[in-house]
């Protein structure tokens, strides 16, 4: 049985649509998936994530198990700030992608993806082995979020929190609605907005409350259907389809995230720590792999003739199939078809000229840079 | 919803409209709602021969790709070429503008087998009855 999440009941009564997604009963869409996707990039669109993951790190070596487990340097992070990081497998693969934030020196909160809840939290206790606390807050946590240029001036509604001050990738703690809220100017849409943690009882009541604030700003209730659209057009990756345990870092075009270089400590709250270097699971294969070079890597293409790339559907470089697409929709905002997937680097240059097979026929398309559309051009 | 009567209708969620020896076929109104905002149709080629239950022409939805199945056998007379430039028109006039193609019919007595209005609003009901709850 797929579960609901807090706001099940809520999205009937919006007509929603609902599809099974994750092990989760969500909402596909309420209005249609193209009017939602063109509401967050004009106005603002709310949408529903109780269905992804909250798993907390806490206690005094929560820092040095976090060190070890992310791709990044965590211990960059100051108190209140996000960071987007990857997970990884001791063969380089990709456990999960997840944002971590740093609440307190002791304390490190985990937003993760819907379907990989249990086994990273499996997989983060048994790496642990009882150094730091770990807790599954999945059940305790609701989160809402508010995504589009009208964002900050709908939430300012229902917070005295001063929003200016919450940078992207930062987050702070403060009322919504008279609720005790983890703020977070972070999203998956390409747009500006805000991601809300809340207690799972009081979902309903915040939910309610950002509906009414949007009704000046047009605001829609937005499903997983254009939540997919909007972050392909963002260019961002998708786990189980775009990133997966048989996909790294390197291959992804996430090399920005790792830390190679072990260095010393580079100060925030956890300044007199241990020396935590540069050592995390994945490392060593990854630098293997950084040394001998990636066979495949994962691009951008933008089709130059009619037809829609989709999951599954295969790239070719003239006569020879070089890749498989891992995403593909066509795009709201550009009226063409958008697709990630992988391909050998010496396909993977910008305005390479390859094809897509769409129902036995090849359609001309173009490797482009991602993002394919970008907010406020 | 709507199930004009005068229509036929298939188990694929097509609609016939039969005028002599002239068969018009669209889809329904229930099939439009079903896949949601349609941002592609690819047609048949006029001429093509059409047999039953086989798929003849692509309507896709920004989630998905749907074939649509012949629900009766001809060759294609006509093919609805402003579709494909307008694919919207697939859920706002399912059942007018957004016609696929007309065919000849090859064999009348194919018409037997499709619903009628009354029918296929029946198979409706129960095909959402399955799906609920």
């Amino acid at each position: 049985m797929p579960k609901h999440t807090p706001l099940y009941n809520a999205h009937r009564a919006l007509g929603a649509r609902m599809i099974e997604f994750g092990g989760w009963q969500m909402p596909v869409h309420y209005s249609g998936i193209l009017a939602e996707h063109r509401a967050v990039r004009a106005q603002v669109g709310l949408f529903d994530l109780s269905h992804m993951g909250e798993i907390e790190i806490r206690g005094p070596r929560a820092l040095e198990v976090c060190q070890e487990l992310f791709v990044t340097d965590v211990e960059r992070a100051r108190i209140a700030q996000a960071q987007y990081t990857l997970m990884c497998f001791p063969h380089g693969g990709i456990v999960d992608d997840v944002i971590v934030y740093c609440l307190a020196e002791d304390r490190y909160f985990l937003c993760v993806n819907a379907a990989n809840t249990d086994t990273d939290y499996d997989w983060i206790v048994e790496y642990n082995d009882s150094r730091a606390e770990i807790i599954n807050r999945s059940d305790a946590y609701a989160l809402i979020a508010l995504q589009g240029p009208q964002s900050q001036a709908v939430l300012c509604k229902l917070t005295a929190l001063d929003l200016t001050q919450i940078r992207r990738y930062w987050s702070a703690r403060g009322e919504i609605a008279g609720v005790s809220s983890l703020i977070a100017r972070t999203g998956y849409t390409g747009e500006d907005g805000f991601e809300l943690f809340i207690p799972a009882d009081q979902a309903e009541h915040i939910w309610n409350a950002c509906l009414e604030a949007g009704q000046d700003a047009e605001l829609m209730p937005i499903g997983l259907g254009a939540r997919d659209t909007l972050r392909l057009e963002a260019g961002y990756l998708l786990y189980g389809n775009d990133i997966d345990a048989e996909t790294t870092p390197l291959e992804a075009g996430l090399q920005r995230l790792v830390r190679f270089e072990g260095g010393p400590s580079q100060g925030g709250p956890s300044q007199g720590g241990p020396f935590l270097g540069g050592s995390f699971v994945g490392r060593e294969a990854l630098h293997k792999q950084q040394v001998e070079g990636i066979k495949k890597q994962l691009v951008g293409i933008r089709m130059a003739g009619a037809g829609i790339p989709r999951q599954g559907y295969t790239i070719w470089d003239d006569a020879q199939q070089v890749g498989v697409v891992t995403s593909g929709t066509q795009s709201p905002m550009l009226g063409v078809g958008i697709a990630l997937g992988y391909v050998p680097p010496l396909c993977a240059d910008v305005g390479t000229q390859l094809s897509i097979v769409i129902r036995n026929r090849r359609v001309p398309a173009t490797v482009v840079a991602r993002p394919f559309y970008q907010a406020g051009k | 919803m709507e199930f004009p009567k005068g229509l036929r209708y298939s188990r694929e969620h097509e609609w016939v409209l039969v005028e002599e020896d002239t068969a018009t076929i669209g889809i329904t109104d229930y099939a439009q709602e079903q896949l949601g905002d349609v941002v592609f149709v690819e047609l048949p080629e006029l001429d093509t021969q059409l047999i039953k239950d086989e798929p003849f022409s692509v309507v896709e939805s920004v989630k998905a790709v749907s074939d649509i199945y012949a629900p009766v056998s001809g060759r294609v007379t006509e093919v609805n070429t402003e579709l494909p430039h307008s694919p919207e028109t697939v859920n706002e006039d399912p059942y007018g503008d957004a016609w696929l193609v007309q065919v000849e019919l090859g064999d009348p007595e194919e018409l037997d087998s499709l619903m009628t209005a009354e029918e296929y609003e029946q198979f409706i009901e129960e095909e959402q009855e399955g799906h609920d709850d």
